[in-house]
């Protein structure tokens, strides 16, 4: 027996107790019942957990209307079960989503092997070998601060997800400050993210986390005018009045209203990519320059916590600009345009037609489709545009939105007070500013048209012969 | 459509099916009564929403205040035998975080979220002007010395002294909670009814903040 000397120091074993040992067992002996089933039939446990979820939520809906008592606290918990799994599945399906989109722009592949079309469990595999890792702690961190970062970061977007509308019937919570909860978590999260860089005590996740206190000093003031425009104009801060207030057809978005709300749309797009850290915001983790920022020192589980509060509010952030800007959870379809012989069907009381009206006129399923879109543009601004500078983020932010926001915070209440919504003026600026919009999307459709007859010269023949839907 | 040619299936028939389950899944999930812009507003409608106006559950009120409480009191007093700058300042945002919890349990959803609004963000500021930018080494203690510990011992007890009186000297009265007062209400009051002391709050905070800007600026000869 010879005793060898490791050129690395050695740990110590850690001592289990027996309960723990107990837990480990019992761990490991699901794993090994689960494994073999879960790498036999992958796609179909995913898909019918997803579909079994759907349908729990909606037998819950009708449940909690009949039987459920003043309180309603098993749907509260129910409820509050099934938000988290949606947020919880954002990232899973965002990150995945994300790498695809930047191949794509890259005329790359991407992840293709996991789980076999398109690497569609990329996702869930990076989770479990992120759990697997390590959980380290550097030595010279500040241990509790370190460790607690992770949760500040996530749990507030979580709890944005109470407050926030996929329906007109689909809210958790429906307040009448829905609009400053959502911002006040927005807020809160950042304090995660300096907590983490300051931690750390590390000179590069200081910089991040300086970085990111900087650009939410500059952000947040022209975010919150930019908030304050659809509010004026609905007069209300409850996200379930001011979605509802856009259900008559596209041209009744606000975006579209006043050319004030259509400029304070894009300058809420771009806040809000300073305020969930994107590019060309990302400075408080710029990989290029920083290491990772404010993320350096992390690995394992709470690195990928914090990759999760990213996601999540990508997420919520297009969801408010999708609430208070384009139309909510309304379809471009007004009821009004709907014929007479299709409305006999589609306005009867029963399950059949109600479904009809989720999917013609607007429910849930056109709120996250509109709100993953605003997603995708976030990707795809992030994977096209390069980094800015911190100067040039504290100069676009303060020297040039937030004049601009003050104009239009005036511009946009004089003209709610002197613009009569069915004058002519109004409804000339609503009809050109939409027909504008809608003809900008076609454009951009025709111009994609026009890009895949042409693939073959743009992105070369082995890039159309190789990438799978090229 | 492998790199070597080998097939991958794309979509093999289960799946498809599977895929079909979900969307009709999906489709029957859209089905909450969408609130029309012609018919009712349906905010009084039922469905999957739940109005709060009124308060939680009474068993959650207590757990709730007690725990909240506590932390907030726990929290302002770990502030004080904390030596390290930045954990007082986290300190401080748990405290203020916990009292914006209470305002909640108590309906006052407006002041509590407006005051997480307000103290996330000021905290930040505090750690990033106040502590950060001012002291040489990033782990810099507070020393107290013994004149500052008397002085500030004794103001402290006359706030204490001042606010048990206070709290001792009101009748308080228990009646039916009242619910939360509509935002609406409150904007409103605050521009009719209390406009002046409005105003002059709105002066003050102009006042500070041109202060500020003043002692921040460059020196230039």
């Amino acid at each position: 027996m010879t005793q060898f000397s490791t050129p690395w120091v050695e740990r110590n074993k850690p001592n289990l107790s027996a309960i723990e040992k107990l837990m480990v067992g019992v761990a490991m002996s699901v794993a090994g019942l689960a494994a073999p089933i879960l790498r036999r039939f992958p796609a179909a446990i995913f898909f019918g957990a997803v579909a079994g979820g759907v349908v729990g939520i909606y037998l819950v809906a009708l449940l909690s209307e009949a039987f459920l008592g003043e309180y309603h606290l098993l749907r509260d918990i129910l409820a509050v079960t099934g938000v988290s799994l949606f947020a919880a599945h954002i990232p899973l399906f965002a990150i995945w989503w994300e790498r695809k989109v930047a191949a794509r722009i890259q005329s790359r592949m991407g992840p293709m092997r996991v789980g076999g079309w398109h690497g569609w469990a990329q996702s869930m595999a990076d989770g479990i070998k992120l759990i697997a890792k390590e959980d380290l702690v550097p030595a010279a961190a500040d241990a509790a601060l370190f460790r607690l970062a992770p949760y500040v970061t996530l749990i507030p977007v979580v709890i944005a997800f109470l407050t926030l509308p996929f329906g007109a019937h689909w809210i958790f919570r429906n307040m009448d400050v829905g609009l400053l909860v959502i911002v006040a978590m927005l807020g809160v999260e950042v304090v995660g993210v300096i907590m983490a860089g300051w931690g750390s005590n590390s000179k590069w996740t200081v910089y991040g986390a300086m970085r990111e206190a900087c650009q939410m000093v500059s952000y947040e003031i022209p975010m919150g005018i930019s908030l304050l425009l659809p509010v004026l104009t609905i007069g209300s801060l409850n996200l379930v009045q001011i979605g509802d207030a856009q259900a008559g057809g596209w041209h009744t978005w606000l975006a579209f209203q006043s050319p004030f709300m259509f400029v304070a749309a894009v300058a809420y797009y771009i806040t809000s990519l300073a305020s969930c850290k994107r590019a060309p915001f990302d400075l408080p983790e710029s990989e290029s320059e920083l290491v990772a920022g404010f993320l350096t020192e992390y690995s394992g589980i709470r690195w990928s916590l914090f990759f999760f509060a990213e996601y999540v509010a990508m997420y919520i952030v297009a969801a408010l600009a999708v609430v208070l800007f384009f139309g909510g959870w309304s379809s471009p379809i007004s009821p009004e345009w709907i014929p007479d012989w299709m409305g006999r069907f589609l306005f009867a009381d029963n399950a059949a037609a109600r479904a009809a009206q989720g999917l013609i006129l607007g429910g849930p399923i056109w709120m996250v489709v509109k709100s993953f879109f605003l997603v995708f543009v976030q990707m795809w601004v992030r994977w096209t545009l390069p980094r800015i500078r911190i100067d040039q983020v504290l100069y676009s932010c303060i020297q040039v939105l937030l004049p601009l926001m003050l104009v239009l915070l005036i511009g946009q209440t004089l003209w709610v007070l002197w613009v009569p919504e069915d004058s002519l003026l109004a409804m000339v600026t609503r009809i050109a500013l939409s027909s504008f919009t809608g003809l900008a999307g076609l454009g951009a459709c025709w111009i994609i048209f026009k890009a895949r007859l042409k693939k073959r010269a743009l992105v070369g023949v082995l890039a159309v012969e190789q990438l799978p839907g090229a | 459509m492998g790199a070597n040619g080998e097939t991958v299936t794309v979509l093999k028939p289960q799946l498809k099916l599977i895929l079909a389950a979900v969307i009709a899944c999906m489709a029957m999930t859209a089905a909450p009564r969408v609130a029309m812009a012609s018919g009712g507003g349906g905010l009084d409608e039922g469905g999957f929403v739940s109005d709060v106006l009124g308060g939680s559950h009474p068993l959650f009120e207590a757990v709730g205040f007690y725990l909240f409480g506590g932390l907030a009191a726990f929290s302002a007093i770990a502030i004080c035998f904390t030596k390290d700058v930045v954990r007082m300042a986290i300190w401080l945002f748990a405290t203020l975080g916990a009292v914006a919890i209470l305002y909640f349990l108590l309906t006052a959803y407006f002041l509590g979220v407006i005051q997480i609004i307000v103290y996330a963000g000021g905290t930040l500021v505090l750690l990033i002007f106040g502590v950060m930018l001012t002291t040489k080494s990033p782990s810099m203690q507070f020393a107290v010395s013994k004149i500052g510990l008397a002085a500030g011992g004794v103001v402290s007890l006359l706030l204490f002294a001042a606010l048990m009186g206070l709290v001792l000297g009101t009748d308080w009265q228990r009646g039916e909670p009242t619910g939360s007062i509509p935002v609406a209400t409150l904007g409103r009051d605050l521009l009719t009814t209390y406009l002046v002391p409005f105003e002059v709050i709105s002066v003050l905070l102009l006042v500070v903040m041109i202060g500020a800007a003043y002692l921040a600026r460059q020196e230039r000869e």
